[in-house]
């Protein structure tokens, strides 16, 4: 364990340049580890979501359940789930991450539905829609910013938690900084630290980017607005 | 079925029951730092917030970086602590490492629900408040404080939780608590204590976030019990979000279109 402190500057630019293959190679399976979480949970809460939204009863056991998952912390949740899935497995990074996601897209999803006015939904059914039409048309549309903030909220959670995965060996950048403490090198930590955060700040804006263009009429309306 | 079995028997050893190595003990040394690392957060977040909020003054640049620090992860944090020379010549270097990454945490989720919890006082009340001659600290401590405290204490809950599922992480620099049993048990490759830590430390955040919530609900003034009435107020609407805090949906999700 690295007690004896001599860790060295905070970035040795050197190290980075001798070892970028390794480092743009974490990136990589980070960005995959996230992305399979968040898509995979976006897949499971849409449905559930819509459920629970149709069937008022359902909601505060999934809403219960799911927040029970999102309050157990990310090593033990690994931990629980790996004599399942296997230790060291990318399941059992997976299931934990998406774990995670649950919570925040279906409450954002039941919430976005919600927030559609009665009136809109009045008028798509005098059009002759039918219920799943006026789902697919009219309801998850007006429902889209409030899912995509949910999408959002998860992204940003799953980068920051990709790294403790690194302790059942995944991880992406999570990998440097447990070999940052384990050699006492400043840089490799700093290097997953920083590259953990830009990643989370382009996929946020990368998210908000996709909301405009999916949402001219938002955009529009946010313009008057101000 | 045999592993589980395993792991119960662990779990219920009479020698995990007593000595440092104890779960009774180690479960003290994870709630002592978690609570340090909540109060100094909460004093500190709510007087920053309640400055804030009172004066309205540089808000936008607190808020984002404590928005931008919550994309910090903690894991790096506390190793890159543990390991500068300064900290890591202290005899308590992993309890100093955590408790500075856990307060940094923690502040965020405090600081913004202050902020907000304050800010979106009905202006007619604060009118009211000035109109009796209310100055401005008895306004914030009789009238803005109490309106704010259901999302102060939510903000409080979550900041707790996050604390206790990172001071697990506080056993990987060498501080012992609970997470001790999971990092022992991946570097010794034995699952039953693995799993069994994971298992108490799971227990120990659910049993915090049901403690808080039910603290939060027993420290709300009466009248705001039941905020049906308030129900459109956005501070209110951002409490129904709960555990998610800050990034706030770009269109108002209950504006009509």
């Amino acid at each position: 364990m690295a007690l004896v402190g001599s860790a060295g500057p905070l970035v040795q630019w050197s190290w980075v340049s001798s070892n970028r293959g390794m480092i743009l190679s974490l990136l990589w399976q980070h960005v995959q580890l996230t992305a399979i979480a968040v898509v995979i949970g976006l897949a499971i809460s849409l449905p559930l979501g819509i459920l629970a939204w149709r069937v008022r009863p359902l909601r505060r056991p999934l809403v219960g359940v799911t927040g029970a998952l999102y309050v157990v912390p990310s090593v033990a949740l690994l931990l629980l789930v790996a004599p399942i899935t296997g230790f060291f497995s990318i399941t059992t990074a997976e299931v934990a991450l998406v774990s995670y996601t649950l919570l925040i897209l279906i409450r954002n999803i039941i919430a976005g539905l919600d927030s559609v006015p009665a009136d809109v939904l009045d008028a798509a059914q005098g059009m002759g829609y039918t219920p799943l039409e006026a789902l697919r048309k009219v309801q998850l549309p007006l429902a889209l910013p409030s899912i995509l903030a949910g999408v959002r909220v998860a992204t940003v959670t799953v980068v920051g938690l990709v790294n403790v995965t690194a302790f059942i060996g995944q991880g992406g950048l999570g990998q440097l900084i447990i070999q940052g403490f384990q050699s006492d090198f400043n840089t490799e930590i700093v290097v997953g630290l920083v590259l953990s955060v830009l990643l989370a700040a382009i996929a946020d804006a990368l998210i908000v980017g996709a909301e405009r263009l999916s949402l001219p009429w938002a955009r529009s309306r946010n313009a008057v607005s101000r | 079925m045999n592993f589980l079995s395993q792991a119960a028997t662990f779990l219920t050893s009479s020698a995990h029951w007593s000595g440092s190595n104890g779960i009774p003990a180690l479960l003290l040394s994870q709630v002592k730092l978690s609570v340090v690392a909540v109060v100094c957060a909460t004093l500190a977040g709510v007087g920053l917030g309640c400055i804030l909020g009172h004066t309205g003054r540089g808000s936008f640049a607190v808020l984002n970086a404590a928005n931008a620090a919550r994309a910090i992860p903690s894991f790096a944090l506390i190793i890159l602590l543990a390991i500068q020379p300064a900290i890591a010549r202290l005899q308590e270097s992993g309890f100093v490492a955590a408790s500075i990454a856990m307060f940094a945490l923690a502040v965020p989720p405090i600081l913004t629900n202050t902020y907000i919890g304050i800010r979106e006082v009905p202006p007619e009340i604060r009118s009211a408040a000035l109109a009796m001659g209310m100055k401005p600290g008895q306004m914030l401590w009789k009238v803005e404080l109490p309106l704010a405290r259901p999302l102060i204490l939510a903000g409080a809950r979550t900041a707790a939780v996050e604390v206790v599922a990172t001071a697990t992480l506080a056993a990987y620099v060498g501080y012992p608590d609970l997470g001790t049993y999971i990092f022992t048990g991946l570097a010794v490759n034995s699952n039953v204590e693995t799993f069994s830590g994971a298992f108490l430390v799971a227990i120990v955040a659910l049993g915090v976030d049901s403690l808080m919530a039910w603290g939060g609900r027993a420290l709300t003034p009466a009248g705001l019990r039941n905020a049906g009435a308030h129900k459109d107020t956005p501070a209110l609407r951002y409490r129904a979000l709960g555990r998610i805090p800050v990034v706030r949906a770009q269109g108002n999700p209950s504006k009509p279109a």
